[in-house]
């Protein structure tokens, strides 16, 4: 299984991402913001940080990077692509999901361990958890209240496409505590918490982000 | 019109405005000395900056130089770089050096906190890149007056603010600090930063500008009208605006955590290209300092054309080209042949890079402007050779009477249970859960321990597991009490907590935060600060590698308590045998107190918040004590006999039972002996509690008994029962404590 990483200037846990990999025995492969081609690879994570300085708007140049014309093209297809905060901005600005992250309600920044419970089990990146599990992984950003119209909310809910949803109180005032969303076809998903820094006990509160990687490694090799 | 060197040969008796620049009649005369003749705007600029108390060390200088007379050199065996360097480099085995640094931006945050923490994050970050160490974690050591103050209000959300701000911009996780509340900081918040960094030790580079020929290449941001005067005007003078005299404009640079992610990527890349013979950060001072430092520290002289110079505003003046403290800079000395691989990192990171200079025959410091000269001079008298002043030294006439005023006649309460609770809603022993969560700790996947921690651990080797625990300490009122011995304690505070996360200690970094060097009786907490710190390092064996010196921190006449922040840094073989600080991991766990209990009240939080009493003599630092003490807890964590262990300090074993029960969600039941007021609220050193499994307890004892370290069984844990129950006084509800410790900054600050 090949991955790859993409790095924008700005980007923060891209190391972290493609240590996730390793750890699913998968290949990590680097991805430069200006590359025109994808590598062959098998699957694209775009990772958290501030690409960009996160100028403008979060996301809002990282989605016309010449790398991001490829991922988009390729997730189009059906390539599994995964958005983890800063990545879940830029994909939302690159519409390949609905919806946009906006200031966290009560102003802060807020790095704290969140548990979320999984709806959705069958997209690309989920397959290893059971349906209805909590899982307790960092969060840890200041744009994370995910917003959406009436309409676009109805659809997410009405086609299971809430992949991962915030257990107790709302961290940053996300619409229906919505913490990860996917496509209609299940191979795009973000989210705003970050499982690639819960991988190990050792270094996470848990090891339980691990899934989505298993779970990406499972689609590969079945695909 | 520009001042050349010409210009100022032909009027030599042109007035200047060496006062406004913050230069002694003196010390302007022997500018004039060293120059034989007046200096240019420019060289004035220049060694005005150069020669403040905050680049200069004037004040404080001979008496640094204790530190270096008691370090041994067994103490300095692991030592790579030390004092005089941009940080000190320490050997922590398997071919890799770990560099750390702590420094102030207290006056810039008062001022406008936001940008004067985010850029205090971002100049440490830069002192540690240019040792060749990738920069790993920070950590905020931040003083503020009144909880409850209107100030208060005012600068500690925007420090805050800008600590997370940059820090989580730039990438890097934030593992610990303090929080730490007192009337005298008011209207003199202290934001220190520190910062630590790993290379592997082959990678080590210094600040020095070798080799005749080599290009001088400026690297990073554009430089603009910011921060002009920073150190000079802000970080050298206290903010009363004496009547009759010209206010200075204070000038707090702006920074860009962005710009600076990119310098950090872009260098590293540099440093592995093997293209880089010296570096030199860009911080107070700007030019002038990276320019006269790496010409001084070098073999030969510089030119430097000024013209050359990106900048970001128009119309700039040489003097204020070489003065302004724009973020986000490097210098550079490159040989010839590799500027051109040099400049294609750069161009591939989107890093404005320029060749403003050249290292010279000779040994001057050359600076031109359009092709006149505005700087001339012998590099090492701007950056080495400044003045160095031997202060008065007085002790206080009051501290006898501050020593006599014991904290023995304060009523003690009955309801001990209460003021548990009491204890743990202080604002200095509340959870500082509000401000940690506003920082990034998980960043670049190495954090192994942060904040509520003793000490935060990050992994170096994600191979072998090596890496290391930092803390950072002091305690202010302690050290107002004995200014000696306080200093011992904050070294002692930092080096048991490192102890208590596995790591063993090897090395330490200070900033010494005080009031004017000008008052004597400052200067004698300082001196005796510096002896007790310094004698402290030699008894525990481990070296001062570095430090920063922070004078002039008052309102008024009234300086601050003296805060010399200690930070310590240890190393552990394996991260996989760090220490948590919260019990509940292991089933059955007994814990034990390890050290004594004396009725040590002077200084205390107790006599603080409850009786807002300072007074009577600091808990007596017994640093061999410390050292047998951190060897029982290195021993235990490598032999797996502790589970968890969370040093006494503040609030004494009541705070530490109760953090210890809420961090690790699970309840214990405690019984003590004696007095429980003082078995619970005294402040003595040395102390550490530790849990260890049933199944570990005999030998973890016998190894406390045969190595004569005082041991206690203080209780259980009990999983079961999601209280705090001390035998005798009743119990606490988990879940009431838990609103009492977090409850307070959210309601001071939301």
């Amino acid at each position: 299984m090949r991955v790859g990483v993409v790095t924008f200037p700005g980007t923060l846990d891209d190391v972290d991402a493609q240590r996730a990999v390793k750890y699913a025995d998968g290949e990590a492969v680097p991805l430069w913001h200006g590359d025109h081609d994808l590598k062959g690879v098998d699957a694209v994570i775009v990772p958290g940080g501030f690409s960009y300085g996160d100028y403008l708007r979060c996301g809002a140049i990282a989605r016309f990077a010449p790398v991001m014309q490829e991922v988009i093209e390729a997730a189009n297809k059906g390539m599994p692509v995964l958005g983890i905060c800063n990545g879940f901005q830029i994909l939302a600005e690159a519409h390949l999901l609905p919806g946009a992250l906006t200031r966290n309600h009560k102003l802060h920044f807020v790095c704290r361990d969140q548990w979320l419970k999984v709806e959705n089990t069958n997209t690309a990146w989920t397959t290893r958890y059971d349906l209805g599990a909590e899982i307790l992984v960092p969060l840890k950003s200041g744009e994370g209240g995910y917003q959406a119209d009436e309409d676009t909310l109805k659809e997410l809910e009405d086609e299971q496409r809430v992949v991962f949803r915030y257990v107790g109180e709302n961290p940053n005032g996300s619409r229906n505590n919505i913490a990860g969303i996917t496509n209609a076809r299940g191979n795009v998903v973000g989210l705003m918490p970050h499982p690639e820094h819960a991988i190990d006990a050792l270094t996470g509160p848990t090891d339980d982000g691990l899934g989505m990687f298993l779970s990406l490694l499972d689609t590969v090799v079945n695909a | 019109m520009i001042d050349t060197v010409k210009n100022a040969e032909a009027t030599p008796d042109q007035e200047q405005p060496y006062k406004e620049l913050g230069l002694k009649d003196d010390e302007y005369a022997r500018i004039k000395e060293i120059l034989r003749r007046r200096p240019t705007d420019a060289e004035l600029a220049m060694y005005s900056v150069m020669w403040s108390e905050h680049c200069s060390y004037k004040s404080s200088k001979v008496h640094l130089k204790y530190f270096g007379d008691t370090t041994t050199d067994e103490m300095r065996s692991k030592m790579l770089a030390g004092i005089g360097e941009n940080a000190g480099v320490v050997d922590i085995g398997d071919g890799w050096a770990v560099t750390f640094k702590v420094e102030s931006h207290n006056h810039p945050s008062y001022v406008e906190p936001y940008q004067g923490a985010a850029t205090g994050v971002g100049g440490i970050v830069r002192d540690i890149l240019a040792m060749g160490a990738r920069p790993l974690a920070v950590m905020d050591p931040l003083r503020f007056g009144r909880p409850d103050a209107d100030d208060t209000k005012r600068v500690l959300p925007g420090i805050v603010a800008g600590v997370g701000g940059y820090g989580n911009c730039l990438g890097l996780p934030n593992i610990g600090g303090e929080v730490v509340f007192d009337e005298s900081y008011q209207g003199n918040p202290l934001v220190n930063a520190l910062c630590v960094g790993a290379m592997r030790t082959e990678d080590l580079h210094l600040a020095h500008a070798s080799g005749t020929g080599n290009k001088v290449i400026l690297y990073g941001a554009r430089t603009g009208l910011d921060g002009i005067g920073g150190v000079s005007v802000l970080a050298s003078e206290t903010f009363d605006d004496t009547a009759g005299k010209r206010k200075k404009l204070p000038s707090v640079q702006v920074g860009d955590p962005f710009t600076e992610k990119v310098l950090i990527e872009c260098s590293l890349e540099l440093f592995e290209k093997g293209v880089v013979v010296g570096i030199q950060d860009l911080g107070g001072a700007g030019l002038s300092c990276a320019t006269s430092e790496l010409a001084s520290a070098g073999d030969g002289g510089m030119h430097v054309w000024l013209d050359r110079v990106p900048l970001r505003a128009t119309g700039m003046t040489p003097a204020e080209i070489l003065s302004s403290e724009s973020q986000e800079r490097m210098c550079a000395v490159v040989e010839p042949a590799n500027v051109e691989a040099f400049m294609e990192v750069c161009a591939k990171w989107d890093v404005i890079a320029t060749e403003i200079g050249e290292v010279t025959e000779g040994d001057r410091l050359v600076i031109t402007y359009h092709d006149e000269v505005v700087v001339d001079v012998p590099p090492r008298t701007v950056a080495h050779e400044g003045p160095v002043y031997n202060r008065p030294i007085q002790r206080p006439a009051d501290q006898d009477e501050l020593q006599a005023n014991t904290p023995d006649s304060l009523p003690r309460p009955d309801d001990l249970l209460a003021l548990i609770k009491t204890m743990a809603a202080s604002p200095n022993l509340a959870s500082k859960k509000w401000v940690t969560q506003q920082y990034d700790r998980y960043v670049r996947g190495g954090t192994v321990l942060a904040q509520p921690s003793d000490g935060g651990m990050i992994r170096i080797d994600e191979e072998t597991g090596r890496g290391v625990a930092l803390s950072t300490d002091c305690n202010g009122r302690y050290t107002k009490l004995d200014p000696y011995e306080g200093a011992k304690l904050a070294l002692a505070e930092a080096y048991r907590n490192v102890s208590a996360t596995g790591a063993t200690p090897i090395a330490v970094t200070n900033c010494l935060n005080f009031g004017s060097p000008e008052d004597p009786a400052v200067m004698w907490q300082f001196e005796q600060a510096v002896k007790g710190l310094a004698d402290g390092c030699a008894e525990l064996g481990i070296p001062v590698t570095g430090g920063n010196v922070s004078f002039y921190n008052q309102t008024g006449s009234t300086a601050i308590l003296p805060t010399p922040v200690v930070g310590v840094l240890g190393v552990i073989d394996d991260v996989r045998r760090r220490i948590p600080t919260g019990i509940g991991a292991e089933a059955g766990e007994t814990l034990l107190l390890l050290g004594e209990t004396h009725d040590e009240f002077g200084g205390s939080e107790w006599a603080h918040h409850v009786h807002n009493h300072l007074g009577g003599r600091p808990p007596k630092a017994d640093l061999k004590r410390e050292k047998l003490l951190s060897e029982i807890l290195v021993a235990g964590s490598r032999d797996g006999m502790v589970s968890a262990a969370h040093d006494l300090s503040e609030g004494g074993l009541a705070q530490t039972l109760v953090e210890t029960c809420l961090i690790g969600e699970v309840g214990a039941r405690v019984f003590l002996e004696g007095d429980l007021f003082t078995a619970l609220f005294s402040e003595s050193a040395g102390r550490v509690l530790v849990a260890v499994p049933r199944t570990e307890e005999q030998r973890f004892t016998d190894m406390c008994t045969a190595r004569r370290l005082p041991w206690r069984k203080v209780g259980v844990v009990d999983p079961e029962s999601n209280a705090l129950e001390i035998q005798g006084l009743g119990e606490l509800p988990l879940d009431e404590l838990r609103e009492a410790w977090e409850g307070t900054l959210p309601a001071l600050f939301e």
